[in-house]
């Protein structure tokens, strides 16, 4: 094949890829504490709370997990636009994205609150903590100690997941690749070389999370336990 | 019905069909990609752990949209014509290729060491060791996550609309679009996904405590 | 209220079930002050539910029981309340792995009695001396041996100035050359007047450290005296318990 490969489009358009990449990030960001904070809350009161909340929380869980993102992603915002709420894309996508999120977190961090040996809880209530001190100082560090792995890896994929915010005109990475080949043609290297982009922030994201890790668990940074 | 014609739920449910189709093309050719991605990751040889590794890194690391549009945009300038199908089916096995790559390597390696010892003490080949011995009970341990791996497969079809493909997505999108009733189109639309993925949700789980239950 | 020479526990006719199975069949028993109370017998004898009623691990289901001035079969009973004044140690010492065994201790002292972050830390080094630990403030669990592990559970029980102690085997988990070092924490304990009950395997301990021995057999308390009881069971079935070599 005679394909003559082009990249010469990077001259023109890299302030461009830039700014994809910064709003991507931003999405990012600004999803994952929610993210990790709602799927917190919703793993507690599946597993502690009453019938009712336990009930509301798995039909959540259930709703998001077996439905695409995108399809969530068109409903929150086309929808939102016929309510008459003016909302922008990148909010609307942030609000998806913790909504999704929070949904998988809530099954890793439940399965991490329920490896936690019994006796651990016992020994806490008998210290005189209060059910909900006992949760924050004794369940939670240690739930989220076990399962921060799979955290990081859910946290990444909701990083490419961004991707498909283009389609309600965020213009992040993905969105910005789209306008590039429209002008240029050259689809194939843009993807090629937003591929790579992704590659590296996605490296870029674990180290980050790693290094959360390393400075949030002293017993990991002082014993050096792997993860 | 629901303030949609029978034409425009026929229209969805059509989109339906072809976001089936190309789960199946995802977990066929995924799985036809995913077998020797297993075995190159749980190989002894390096090479082989090295290349099947990269393969997984870089899907693992690249978001599905963008591999779909690096497949869509690579076929046409390797000069060939294909309809959307065609690429969202590549990029669907590649996708599928690594994750069940992955996930049956963990199986593969779950299988204790001394099985493959008894098997060696049986003057069995390592091919024979590896089919008779290891293979079956790697099988057992892959059914439930493999199963729970489809729910992803057909999620992540969705992802195709970005070529527009013609799935459930496209045609969910296509009919807002003429009717402006986005939660009644939308939630038609999540709730055929449900009906198709939740069952499986369902079988992987009961499939999962049966399994460690034994 | 109690006056000083009132029992800290009191049990009366105390029973307990577990659905169908009753595990306690009317135990009737009293700890004063300073005393410590040793409870042995065979595994099912109900010597580790009696122990665990004390700090509400386990709610009784007939009877009166009385720790510290609370009635446990009286209603509602404000179980936070009692256990700040009820310590335990566990066989399998519970410490949190996640902290260090310095923040292990001061966790309660800080949470509960919102004591400040200097004034824990005093009453850590405190404890940490009492139980010869005091180089290990900034270890972690799993740096600790076994019998290391057991002595911090007691500092991390003793930093809450309980009471009353409670001993659920904690020398069950350790080789022989590991329980020695905790038995020792635990005779300096007595000496200094705390009151402790503990349900125990180790006889020539329970002898030499108890100011009473309670055998129990089914679910009753089949004999009781001082640990020279040992020697002269009055009982065929603790004689039978001593002669086995439990």
């Amino acid at each position: 094949m005679g394909y003559a490969f082009d990249f010469s489009f990077l001259d023109e358009y890299w302030p461009d890829l830039l700014n994809g990449v910064w709003l991507t990030l931003g999405m990012t960001v600004a999803s994952v504490l929610p993210g990790f904070v709602l799927g917190t809350l919703c793993a507690v009161g599946r597993l502690y709370g009453p019938p009712y909340v336990q009930r509301a929380v798995t039909f959540y869980v259930e709703a998001i997990r077996n439905t695409p993102l995108i399809i969530q992603v068109f409903w929150l915002f086309f929808g939102l636009a016929v309510l008459g709420a003016k909302i922008g894309p990148f909010p609307a996508a942030v609000i998806a994205l913790v909504v999704n999120v929070g949904a998988y977190t809530a099954e890793i961090m439940r399965a991490g609150f329920r490896s936690i040996p019994k006796g651990q809880i016992e020994a806490a209530h008998c210290l005189a903590l209060t059910p909900t001190q006992a949760l924050w100082s004794v369940q939670l560090p240690q739930a989220v100690e076990r399962v921060y792995p799979a955290l990081v890896s859910q946290f990444v994929l909701m990083m490419l997941a961004t991707a498909i915010m283009s389609q309600i005109s965020a213009e992040e990475l993905t969105g910005v690749a789209y306008m590039i080949q429209s002008f240029t043609f050259r689809g194939f290297e843009v993807y090629l070389v937003i591929a790579v982009i992704y590659l590296a922030m996605a490296s870029l994201l674990r180290l980050t999370l790693m290094g959360v890790a390393h400075v949030s668990f002293p017993r990991l940074r002082r014993l050096g336990t792997p993860l | 019905m629901l303030g949609l014609t029978i034409e425009q739920i026929a229209y969805l449910f059509r989109g339906a069909g072809w976001t089936i189709v190309l789960s199946l093309l995802g977990f066929v050719g995924g799985t036809l990609l995913g077998l020797p991605v297993a075995l190159g990751r749980a190989s002894k040889s390096r090479l082989l752990r090295f290349a099947s590794g990269v393969l997984v890194q870089l899907v693992q690391g690249i978001p599905l949209p963008v591999i779909m549009f690096v497949v869509y945009f690579g076929i046409s300038i390797a000069g060939f014509d294909v309809p959307a199908l065609v690429a969202a089916g590549v990029a669907m096995t590649l996708y599928s290729g690594a994750y069940l790559g992955e996930i049956w390597k963990g199986c593969i390696l779950a299988v204790p060491r001394t099985q493959w010892e008894a098997g060696e003490c049986l003057a069995l080949t390592k091919t024979q060791r590896f089919i008779f011995v290891i293979l079956p009970q790697a099988l057992r341990i892959a059914v439930p996550p493999t199963v729970g791996f489809l729910v992803q497969i057909v999620k992540n079809t969705s992802y195709s609309v970005v070529i527009n493909f013609f799935d459930l997505t496209y045609s969910a999108k296509v009919i807002n679009n003429a009717t402006y009733k986005p939660f009644t189109v939308f939630t038609i639309a999540a709730l055929i996904y449900f009906a198709i993925c939740f069952p499986m949700s369902l079988l992987a789980s009961r499939f999962d405590r049966r399994l460690h239950r034994s | 209220m109690t006056s000083p020479a009132a029992p800290l526990v009191r049990f009366k006719n105390v029973e307990k079930n577990f659905g169908a199975l009753q595990v306690l069949k009317g135990i009737t028993l009293d700890v004063a002050p300073g005393q410590v109370v040793a409870l042995i017998g065979r595994s099912g004898s109900g010597k580790s539910t009696a122990l665990r009623c004390v700090n509400g691990l386990e709610m009784i289901n007939g009877g009166e029981l009385e720790v510290c001035g609370r009635k446990l079969h009286a209603g509602k009973v404000d179980l936070l309340e009692l256990r700040k004044d009820v310590g335990i140690v566990f066989q399998s010492y519970n410490l949190f792995p996640h902290l260090t065994v310095e923040e292990n201790i001061t966790l309660a002292p800080r949470k509960v009695r919102r004591i400040g972050k200097a004034e824990a830390r005093d009453i850590a080094a405190e404890v940490l001396e009492e139980v010869g630990l005091s180089e290990k403030a900034q270890a972690y669990p799993e740096q600790l041996s076994g019998g290391q592990q057991q002595r911090v559970a007691i500092a991390r029980s003793l930093a809450m100035r309980p009471k009353l102690i409670l001993f659920d085997e904690v020398t069950s988990a350790l080789d022989p050359e590991l329980t020695g070092e905790v038995l020792k924490v635990i005779e300096r304990l007595a000496r200094e007047g705390m009151t402790m009950m503990l349900v125990t395997h180790e006889m020539a301990f329970a002898r030499s450290v108890a100011n009473t021995v309670v055998f129990m057999h089914q679910g009753r308390v089949w004999e009781t005296g001082p640990g020279a009881m040992l020697a002269n069971p009055v009982t065929d079935e603790l004689r039978q318990f001593v002669g086995s070599g439990l």
